[in-house]
């Protein structure tokens, strides 16, 4: 049985990064404490440093996101890595290639580090149980469970702009079931000891005991967001918003989309994130995502640096 | 062994940048003990310029065999690096091998005019061709000894020798 | 051949025995059991001191793989492991490729597993034509060639309109009919159970209410019809409890459990464990002590592997493309022990939920020891512990969750008709 965290050594050293939960908050905060001077190099006319120097890094993205391949890309880069990127989608999975057949050829061409967007939960798992031991898996999505890079930067953006995580109420908003983003947020933001944190979603959205981990359930607005300094909103698929699910996007957005009068009933110095990409006028409104009380774009930047601590400290765990 | 006095070494190390030195050259210390160093010179000595500080770590040589562990710091450098007269600062110079890395990080910043180097205890042992510019003392010390410098509340400097295997 | 097993402990449910005493079997049957018959020659004596003797067990659920995956596993490799377990009769379910829909192909698997003489094969006959759910099948034939019982494997229920007049069908012919309660509009892509740990784990979900809402179905078309009904698999406290409801009202429904949800919950499944991807799901540990405790008041007549072995690529999957299903008829017998042992049941009451109980179930002449009948037997060491292994179990597939843990209970000796057909 593979019941170990597999994520850590048996000294507790991070190894892989596939989720957030069961991650002491040392190893967080060493992450945001990392990325906080990695945030100083970008700033630099020279971006680059060369810690990462003759490493090789693979992108393998088995479900597409040119975004979050991007961020990933450009941090490497910017360590100096050599950094390969596989869109398996359109190749070796269609010729009937199993998932670990193409880690293994992958391997073989002196990989130092996989990083892997999978449409199935767990993908980042067994890869990471795969591979051999000086190779680091990081994981950048599988299927509805983790995604621990965002929820770091998110919780770095938070920081950023709050300062300290024990005297805060956080709401994420949207689509709990199917979010790997909610779900990664929530053990980053109770590990690191905010006291309050809140979901708020239809019924349809939300996961059965999804209180289990720590969180409290919202169905409303008004009250959800009461009190609240850190508003979470999370991305609808389209495919989500009509069907079983929702009956329109429409009524989504007239019942929980965020608007600046909804946003009045947060706390008046209350911030707003999104994880990206938005769609508008479905789980945020414009005048939202471009005002004032917004760090979308923030959290854009502070990601990079964030995926430049996470790759560095990985890198230099040699098991 | 009897250690050296550090605020007495700081004297003399500031003494001897003064006499060579004008007021328009830059300092940059080098975490952490020779950021206190420079600190104290850069009062002492009035210098026109902000104050840089670097930590190498990102461009470290022995990244692969001891990894990111300990907490990195910001480098800070509030100045024009392009043209600039810097001295870097630290306060043990050993191997080189720090010096190496933020010479390096100081030219991702810009191409200085002339960098030198200010150390308080110079103790030998160098594995790069590397040499201070301005040295406090130098001293000949077993190599399985780690020696630093501490800073008390006070602002006071002190010299500190341990053995290498022992934690701090 | 004449067998002689001497000073065993023989337990037999059905006629109440538990006593140490000698068994005498000639021409493939127990002809004494206590004192020899007169002038019997043992060609063999099987020394059985400090074991237990008891009928040989027969399993609900036993994929042998053939038709069609024979890349999994083949008749030959697990009709070995089936005798190493000390099983002796196997009810095979339908979903192979193609189904067992036609008697061609259920002769065909009958005469290939009677050729290799090891255990008993009863294939179960597809209740509708390619398990398609849409046409009934010619089941009388069926019955013909060797089908005893008929059945909708996992989950594949067919609409309500088919399934009614598949069981008058059936109930015409007194066959009875073994369903595997899933609402496959409730299921989807589902592959976890609907609690704490799917959430988690971000895994599609088989809701408890996938099993319920099926259950009822097929408890109130039962009683429409007055079929007889088998239910597969319960896997949840509150699918348990309307069984118990339907046999208080006196519906001849009997139903089964497997040694995995006996033992195990969802928590199981740890950090994607593919070896517990099971069909059903592995449920919350609430539904897991229920399942263990009801026995005591016989609402689950029989305890069963579902033996499924499934190839080494087919797990090595992220969890949710993984192949559901575990290897087991070898852990049949150490697992029902276990759980006897944990819940403090007399070997009697444990021995008959994998002997007379799943016996009278599927309709056959088997699993006690009277004299007259035939001598299919398990010889075991209840106090021998082994550790399951890759290479201690023979089943071609190696997939288990119990991987790694020492069982209790070792077959010694499995006898077919009076043939040693395993020692150990």
């Amino acid at each position: 049985m593979i019941n170990r965290n597999p994520q850590l050594d048996e000294n507790g050293i991070l190894q892989h990064l596939l989720t957030t939960e069961g991650l002491p908050a040392s190893i967080l905060l060493h992450i945001l404490d990392t990325a906080e001077s990695f945030v100083g190099v970008t700033e630099r006319d020279v971006k680059k440093i060369p810690l990462l120097r003759g490493k090789s890094i693979f992108n393998l993205f088995f479900e597409p996101s040119t975004r979050t391949r991007t961020t990933f890309e450009i941090a490497a880069k910017r360590l100096s890595a050599d950094v390969i990127n596989l869109n398996i989608a359109v190749s070796a999975q269609s010729k009937g290639e199993t998932l670990l057949d193409t880690v293994d050829n992958l391997s073989a061409m002196n990989a130092d580090m996989f990083v892997v967007r999978h449409s199935q939960s767990g993908a980042a798992h067994l890869i990471a149980n795969h591979v051999r031991s000086d190779v680091h898996v990081i994981n950048a999505g599988d299927g509805s469970h983790a995604h621990p890079t965002q929820a770091l930067l998110d919780m770095f953006t938070i920081r950023h702009y709050k300062k300290d995580f024990r005297n805060l109420s956080v709401a994420i908003i949207g689509d709990i079931l199917h979010s790997r983003v909610a779900r990664s947020q929530i053990h980053a933001l109770t590990t690191l000891g905010v006291p309050e944190v809140r979901v708020i979603a239809p019924k349809t959205l939300l996961p059965k005991m999804v209180e289990r981990l720590g969180v409290h359930v919202y169905h409303d607005m008004s009250k959800g967001l009461k009190n609240i300094d850190v508003l979470m909103m999370l991305r609808l698929q389209n495919e989500r918003m009509q069907g079983a699910n929702l009956p329109s996007a429409e009524e989504y957005f007239k019942y929980y989309g965020l608007t600046s009068e909804k946003l009045s009933l947060a706390r008046r110095n209350a911030i707003v994130m999104h994880p990206g990409p938005m769609n508008r006028g479905v789980e945020i409104d414009s005048a939202v995502a471009d005002g004032k009380q917004s760090v979308i774009l923030p959290q854009v930047t502070f990601g990079i640096a964030v995926r430049m601590a996470v790759m560095s400290i990985l890198a230099g765990n040699q098991a | 062994m009897q250690l050296p006095d550090a605020e007495i070494l700081f004297k003399d190390l500031a003494k001897k940048i003064k006499n060579d030195c004008d007021k328009n050259v830059a300092l940059i210390g080098i975490h952490t003990g020779g950021v206190w160093l420079a600190e104290r010179l850069h009062q002492e000595l009035e210098i026109a310029q902000p104050l840089g500080t670097l930590d190498v770590s990102f461009y470290r040589d022995d990244f692969e065999k001891i990894g990111l562990h300990s907490e990195v710091k910001r480098s800070t450098i509030p100045f024009e690096v392009e043209g600039a007269h810097i001295i870097l600062v630290d306060d043990v110079l050993n191997t080189g091998r720090t010096i190496r890395a933020a010479i390096n990080e100081l030219f991702d910043y810009g191409r200085p005019s002339r960098i030198s180097l200010a150390t308080l205890v110079d103790r030998g042992g160098r594995e790069l061709p590397i040499t201070a510019q301005y040295t406090g003392i130098e001293l000949t010390l077993p190599a399985d000894k780690i020696l630093v410098l501490k800073r008390e509340k006070s602002g006071k400097l002190s010299l500190d020798l341990y053995d290498k295997n022992l934690p701090e | 051949m004449k067998i002689h097993i001497r000073n065993g402990r023989i337990i037999d449910a059905k006629q109440g025995i538990d006593a140490i005493q000698d068994i005498f079997i000639a021409k493939g049957k127990i002809v004494a059991i206590g004192r020899a018959p007169d002038d019997f020659q043992a060609s063999r004596v099987i020394d059985a001191d400090s074991l237990i003797v008891c009928p040989g067990l027969v399993d609900l659920s036993v994929r042998l793989r053939e038709p069609g995956f024979e890349y999994k596993a083949t008749l030959e490799s697990e009709m070995n492991a089936v005798v190493a377990g000390g099983v002796t009769s196997i009810a095979c379910p339908p979903d192979t490729d193609p189904p067992l829909d036609e008697p061609g192909l259920v002769e065909m698997l009958k005469h290939r597993a009677k050729n290799l003489n090891l255990a008993h094969v009863y294939p179960i006959g597809a209740l509708t034509q390619g398990l398609k759910g849409e046409r009934l099948t010619e089941m009388a034939e069926l019955n013909d060639a060797g089908c005893v019982v008929f059945g909708q494997p996992d989950g594949l229920l067919p609409n309500l309109r088919v399934l009614i007049q598949a069981m008058r069908y059936a109930s015409t012919f007194d066959f009875s009919v073994w369903l595997r309660p899933q609402e496959i509009s409730l299921t989807s892509d589902g592959v976890a159970h609907d609690g704490e740990v799917a959430t988690r784990l971000g895994l599609p979900v088989v809701p408890v209410c996938a099993e319920t809402v099926a259950l009822s179905s097929i408890i109130l078309l039962a009683k429409e019809t007055g079929v007889k009904v088998h239910i597969c698999r319960i896997s949840s406290a509150e699918g348990l409890a309307m069984i118990r409801a339907a046999k208080q009202q006196g519906l001849a429904i009997t139903c089964d459990v497997t040694i995995n949800h006996l033992h195990l919950s969802d928590m199981d499944i740890g950090f994607f464990d593919s070896n517990c991807h099971l069909m059903p799901p592995l449920r919350s540990s609430s539904d897991r002590n229920a399942l263990r405790k009801s026995f005591a008041d016989g609402i689950i007549d029989a305890i069963c592997s579902d033996h499924t072995p499934v190839d080494e690529d087919a797990k090595l999957l992220p969890f949710g493309q993984s192949e559901a299903g575990a290897t087991g008829v070898e852990l049949l017998l150490p697992l029902t022990l276990k759980w006897g042992m944990e819940m403090q049941l007399p070997l009697l009451k444990v021995l008959a939920k994998i002997t007379s109980s799943p016996a009278e179930i599927l309709g056959i002449d088997a699993g006690h020891l009277s004299i007259g009948s035939a001598a299919d037997m398990c010889i075991f060491d209840p106090d021998y512990y082994w550790k399951v292994t890759s290479s201690s179990i023979l089943s071609q597939g190696k997939n288990t969750p119990f991987l790694g843990m020492e069982l209790p209970g070792k077959v010694k000796y499995t006898l077919v008709n009076g043939h040693v057909v395993y020692e150990h």
